[in-house]
């Protein structure tokens, strides 16, 4: 188990000042000049060598995703996007970071700027984050005050600009693109890529979107060096992590824990386990609902990471892990996400604006048993239709929860269907 | 996908305009993006005008602002009825979402909607006849681990459940403010009972 000595948010839970006296009480904005001396190139290796991989769902590098923005300016300013619009169910780490930890943030968001060659910097933070982005305004403004941000940032001669842009409650917005496209003021619908973003983001510019956790770690990373975050978790999995845990466990919590931490020991550690015992468990949802749900079997001893995960076919995604006991109405749970994904369908794409829609429709029956088996085949042939044939990842997003209930599940499914029919078709009792 | 209407023709205002000091406010909001690139300040300043009448969008808003940013007034009723946020009709005093994803029903959001159904006597997306609430649901709030949530005004309640619920409107339709937060008494997102990292922690 991670010591509290290598916990980089002491304040997730806000028990202490999140200002800035009690965020440099934590070691935050340590001569904060002597991080931007080490160099774009220096600080870049660092991340690279402490195997950070994007925290924002997908788990790319993120010192190899930095490496991708232009060397010198073509004459195109750069800019560092922040991704703050937190909206996949079961995940709600970054709020804590943004209400609780708000200047680990902010001086990330300077390291991070500067090592791309960017001089300005957007945090898009959900709409509904009001009081997060009051808190995440104040720091900012603090770090102004004491001279971090500005023309002259700490001092460096290197001049540094942070903005919070509000969304205003858009799911789709958290995908990068549908982001940059929000940020100029549009609809939040998808682009195409290529162009990625480190060529053509946001206003044409080069572009780097990273999510909250990603930027907030990195003083930390630089501060202890690569080698400490990477000497946590396994290889290619590497460095502490914010955890959510929701559902039915006895006690639901955020919590840092070592990346590949096994699942059933997070649960039982910091959330009290689950209800009614660890035998009571039907299936978890590990990485927020866009990742395939996992029965019980493998939950026993799966690790939280991205291969472990990715290996029984689902997925690391936000670490946002959704526990569902032997009370719970499984295919009701994933039709109510099916429902989530048909509302935020940005309505670009066919397959995804009528799939969504259209599985949600089947789902419900599916509840209910009111369907016929063949239908169930017909579901995993749309939903198959819908995966990989969209711009972004939500069509994807609405597949797999719906393939990972019929894979682990199917049985559950038949038997409604059977039920119900049999009912139907029963003599009534006079 | 969601697309808001706007809201009938009889219900709109013939024009706005910003406050003096929201004027001043926008300036500053437009100012936070580069030269020319004004149009990304449609959403900060939709919220700035929805804040400024009674909580909802009216369509000779958008119009104002679409000519203040210098954008076509197609591309601001794009951007109104895309995001949920954006009210495009009367809304009553009190705002209550409430969130049903699967998170947050796993704990028991639907009981909560039901108080809140019996405590207002409204159904979803109705408001009550004085005025005072309206009644939503809406899709995950990014506080799961202290679900069930609800969203009133600008801050969340969240541990709510159906008791919790009714105090919280009993609260509200006295005129008084109820705490938001954990309704359980709860450190933020910590687990009941206590962290059980960080025990230590001093600053």
């Amino acid at each position: 188990m991670l010591q509290d000595k290598d916990r980089i948010f002491t304040n997730l839970y806000g028990a202490h000042d999140w200002r800035l006296a009690g965020a440099k009480a934590r070691g935050d904005w340590d001569n904060p000049k002597a991080l931007l001396d080490l160099g774009r190139d220096k600080i870049i290796e660092e991340v690279k060598a402490s195997g950070l991989r994007g925290r924002g769902g997908a788990g790319f590098p993120t010192g190899l995703k930095w490496s991708f923005m232009p060397k010198q300016s073509d004459g195109r300013p750069h800019y560092l996007v922040v991704n703050a619009d937190e909206g996949e169910p079961g995940t709600c780490k970054d709020r804590d970071l943004m209400r609780h930890e708000p200047h680990k943030l902010v001086e990330g968001c300077l390291i991070a700027g500067f090592a791309m060659g960017a001089h300005a910097c957007y945090i898009y933070i959900r709409g509904e984050f009001i009081r997060e982005a009051e808190h995440l305004e104040a720091a900012i403004q603090e770090a102004y005050d004491a001279g971090y941000l500005g023309k002259n940032a700490c001092g460096s001669g290197w001049q540094y600009d942070i903005y919070v842009h509000r969304g205003a409650g858009a799911y789709i917005c958290g995908e990068e693109m549908a982001l940059i496209e929000s940020l100029e003021g549009k609809k939040g619908q998808p682009r195409l890529k290529p162009p990625f973003p480190a060529n053509m983001g946001v206003w044409g510019c080069p572009t780097t979107v990273n999510n909250v956790e990603s930027i907030a770690v990195v003083p930390t990373i630089l501060r202890r060096g690569g080698a400490w975050f990477a000497g946590f978790g396994r290889e290619r999995n590497t460095g502490t992590k914010v955890f959510c845990i929701s559902g039915h466990v006895n006690n639901p919590c955020n919590v840092e824990e070592e990346m590949s931490i096994p699942l059933k020991e997070l649960i039982e550690k910091h959330a009290g386990g689950v209800r009614g015992g660890w035998d009571n468990l039907l299936a978890i949802i590990p990485g927020g609902s866009s990742v395939r749900m996992l029965p019980k079997s493998i939950c026993d001893t799966v690790l939280m990471d991205f291969d472990s995960l990715a290996e029984v076919k689902s997925g690391l995604g936000t670490a946002a892990v959704i526990v569902m006991d032997k009370s719970t109405d499984l295919v009701a749970a994933i039709a109510r996400l099916s429902k989530f994904y048909m509302h935020e369908s940005c309505g670009q794409c066919t397959p995804c604006r009528e799939g969504t829609g259209w599985m949600w429709r089947v789902m419900e029956r599916l509840a209910k048993g009111e369907a016929h088996a063949e239908e169930i085949d017909l579901l995993l042939d749309v939903a198959g239709q819908v995966e990989g044939h969209t711009i972004c990842a939500l069509g994807d997003a609405a597949a797999w929860p719906i393939q990972g209930l019929i894979s682990h599940f199917r049985p559950e499914i038949e038997r409604r269907i059977v039920e119900k029919q049999a009912g139907a078709t029963a003599p009534q009792a006079a | 996908m969601i697309v808001q209407k706007a809201a009938p023709p009889d219900q709109q205002p013939a024009t706005f305009a910003f406050t003096d000091e929201n004027l001043e406010k926008a300036k500053s909001i437009i100012a936070r993006y580069p030269e020319g690139r004004q149009a990304s300040a449609i959403m900060p300043l939709f919220d700035l005008a929805q804040r400024q009448h009674d909580g909802w969008l009216p369509t000779a808003a958008m119009n104002y602002i679409a000519e203040m940013l210098g954008v076509p007034q197609i591309r601001a009723y794009e951007v109104a009825t895309f995001y949920s946020m954006y009210n495009l009709a009367p809304i009553g005093k009190h705002l209550v979402r409430v969130c049903t994803t699967t998170p947050c029903e796993l704990r028991g959001s639907n009981d909560v909607v039901a108080a809140c159904r019996e405590a207002l006597g409204i159904d979803l997306n109705q408001t009550t006849s004085d005025g005072m609430f309206t009644l939503r649901e809406v899709e995950c709030l990014g506080a799961c681990v202290n679900a069930p949530v609800v969203w009133i005004g600008d801050d969340y309640y969240e541990d709510v459940d159906a008791d919790a619920m009714r105090r919280i409107i009993d609260a509200l339709r006295n005129g008084e403010s109820p705490a938001p937060g954990s309704q359980t008494g709860r450190q933020t997102s910590a687990p009941i009972g206590g962290p059980t990292t960080l025990k230590e922690q001093t600053v």
